[in-house]
């Protein structure tokens, strides 16, 4: 199935209801998919239809007009710094770029194909012919970037049918009331946000998108605009529980639900948050972009389940990914590749239709059907699925995955530095924070500060290591491997 | 012919379309409103047999579980849908929270 269907539904049954909202510019769902339509002209033959801008009205016409015209959508992180987005614009055969007004004309004089944001809506909106709605789903709808373990990114390939499956198989067509409002704020890049749209257009629920995460101006928001529903990462409960204090409860009224994933969330936050929120339902989705979105969840009910429980396995369960969709798979397999008991700790495979494991330019990494996620952890006796971390060496910093060798190379470049490791350690507001481990050249006195100001201006603040530390030699494996666990347990033991 | 997923179907006597989700692996005959159903892009022309009038619900999903058929409504109609004659259960959905 295709997923423009899933807008061209919404639109027959709910076409005037409003679809997305940002600041006081809005599109109906009938508004929404004509503006698809008009996107689709714009993009004439152009092969792919990247994203470069934070979240705007722009976002939900460039990801349907994508569908429209049949071609590929590529939201990219607009914070990467330029060299790394040409590289990654590179790397595909005829791209229009929608961008904002910083990076597109910076962009542009890099040779690329630009149409900016505010030109882009406008000429989207503009009367254009509509086609006819595809049924089949085995196109390309998304290439969405992950960091994986290297330095070279990858794009998981994700077809209209994995993630009209995902749709369809977890959210009710229409169900949303015309009350219900959902509030945006995770990045047009991430697996979520495009998840959102589609869930939220399927129930006829509005969309209100906010540019960027602020907890004052997220709960201003909720209330403003009557927000009965949010998905947050969990450095953002951190900051909210922060904003709203110990002891003081949010004055949020008509927030219903709020979801959290995309991370490891610390048992401290998510008690903090329970509390600052007595009367939400509280849900933890946990997912890859592999798998189109959410693969598990822990229900509002379990959440209370817990929090009521003395019996310390229940209560655990506040920690854990909840269970798995009624439409998807899980087995924790050993180094055999059995499938291990409950209570055992392995790889995590999941399968399902909404499971691509499928990505550019390489083989799909799914094994008869099953995906091997990379993440490590155990299922309890009741199914209920504890993440322990990823089986490679992925950084999850705010809900952003980091990979460290993206990072070396950078603090390689630098004259002071041999060698050098880059590790998470574990944080209560980010989950992970950097910390690098340097091996400085010989000769060299190295001041960390200048070593992070290097780093700075080849990545971004995200990806600066927050703690860097100096020694002699670093360990490696008689095969020349680095250690990096003995790495991340001396920092530790030194912290 | 066989069906495949991801193709679109209308009824030839009402409003009603479908897209197929999952497809069965023999051969089967789809019907709404007493009528076989055609390719989306012809035009209604019967009416609806009274034996077979109870319509459909866009969004709703249509199953034969044991076929292996499911069918998604993508526009209401009047009529009702059909698998070889039998008429097809809505398919129920247990409501999940809302994680997006």
């Amino acid at each position: 199935m295709h997923s423009l269907l899933l807008l061209d539904m919404a639109a027959a049954a709910h076409g005037e209801r409003t679809a997305v909202q940002h600041g006081d510019d809005q599109l109906s769902y009938e508004e929404l998919l004509d503006a698809a339509w008009g996107a689709a002209s714009v993009a004439g033959q152009a092969a792919h239809l990247a994203y470069v801008a934070p979240n705007g009205l722009a976002f939900p016409v460039a990801l349907f007009g994508a569908a429209a015209a049949g071609i590929a959508f590529i939201p990219l992180n607009y914070r990467l710094a330029d060299e790394q987005l040409h590289e990654l614009l590179a790397a595909h055969d005829d791209v229009l770029v929608v961008a904002d007004d910083e990076v597109g004309p910076r962009l542009a004089a890099l040779g690329h194909r630009v149409i900016e944001t505010d030109a882009f809506l406008a000429a989207a909106r503009a009367p254009a012919p509509a086609g006819d709605v595809p049924g089949d789903g085995d196109g390309v709808a998304l290439l969405l970037y992950t960091s994986g373990t290297t330095a070279a990114p990858k794009a998981a390939v994700l077809r209209h049918r994995h993630l009209t499956a995902y749709v369809i198989g977890s959210v009710e067509f229409g169900g949303a009331g015309d009350d219900e409002a959902a509030l945006v704020s995770v990045p047009p890049y991430h697996i979520a946000g495009v998840a959102n749209l589609f869930s939220n257009t399927y129930l006829g629920r509005r969309l209100v998108y906010l540019d960027r995460f602020d907890a004052a101006q997220w709960l201003e928001a909720v209330r403003g605009e009557r927000i009965t529903h949010a998905m947050v990462v969990p450095t953002m409960l951190a900051r909210l529980a922060d904003a709203i204090g110990d002891g003081a409860q949010a004055d949020a009224p008509t927030l219903r639900a709020l979801s959290y994933g995309g991370a490891r969330t610390p048992a401290p936050v998510l008690e903090r948050i329970m509390a600052c929120f007595p009367g939400t339902d509280l849900t933890n989705a946990y997912g890859l972009t592999e798998t189109s979105s959410t693969v598990a969840v822990l229900s509002p009910q379990d959440h209370r389940d817990a929090m009521a429980s003395d019996d310390p396995a229940t209560r655990a369960r506040l920690s854990s990914a909840g269970r798995v969709l009624p439409t998807v798979e899980i087995e924790v397999r050993g180094d055999d590749g059995e499938a291990l008991p409950p209570g055992q700790v392995g790889d995590i495979f999941v399968a399902g239709e909404q499971v691509s494991g499928e990505y550019a330019g390489r083989p799909s990494a799914l094994e008869d059907g099953w995906f091997p996620t990379r993440d490590r952890g155990h299922l309890d006796a009741d199914g209920f699925l504890f993440i322990e971390g990823r089986s490679d060496d992925t950084i999850i910093r705010g809900g952003e995955n980091i990979a460290p060798a993206e990072i070396e190379e950078v603090l390689l470049r630098h004259p002071d530095v041999a060698a050098c490791v880059v590790v998470g350690v574990p944080d209560d507001e980010w989950g992970q924070r950097l910390a690098a481990v340097v091996v400085p050249a010989p000769g060299a006195q190295p001041d960390a500060d200048a070593i992070r100001d290097f780093t700075r201006t080849h990545l971004r603040g995200a990806k600066t290591p927050d703690v860097i530390s100096f020694v002699d030699e670093l360990p490696y494996t008689e095969t020349g491997k680095l250690l990096r666990r003995i790495v991340l347990a001396d920092l530790l033991a030194g912290l | 012919m066989p069906l495949k997923p991801g193709a679109k179907l209308r009824s030839a006597v009402c409003a009603t379309q479908v897209i197929v989700v999952r497809a069965p692996a023999i051969d089967v005959e789809l019907g709404c409103g007493g009528a076989a159903l055609v390719a989306s892009d012809e035009e209604p022309t019967g009416t609806v047999d009274p034996a077979f009038a109870g319509g459909s619900l866009i969004g709703k999903r249509y199953a034969d579980e044991e076929l292996g058929l499911e069918l998604l409504c993508t526009r209401a109609g009047d009529g009702t849908l059909t698998c070889n004659g039998v008429v097809l259960a809505v398919k129920g959905a247990k409501p999940l929270p809302s994680s997006d």
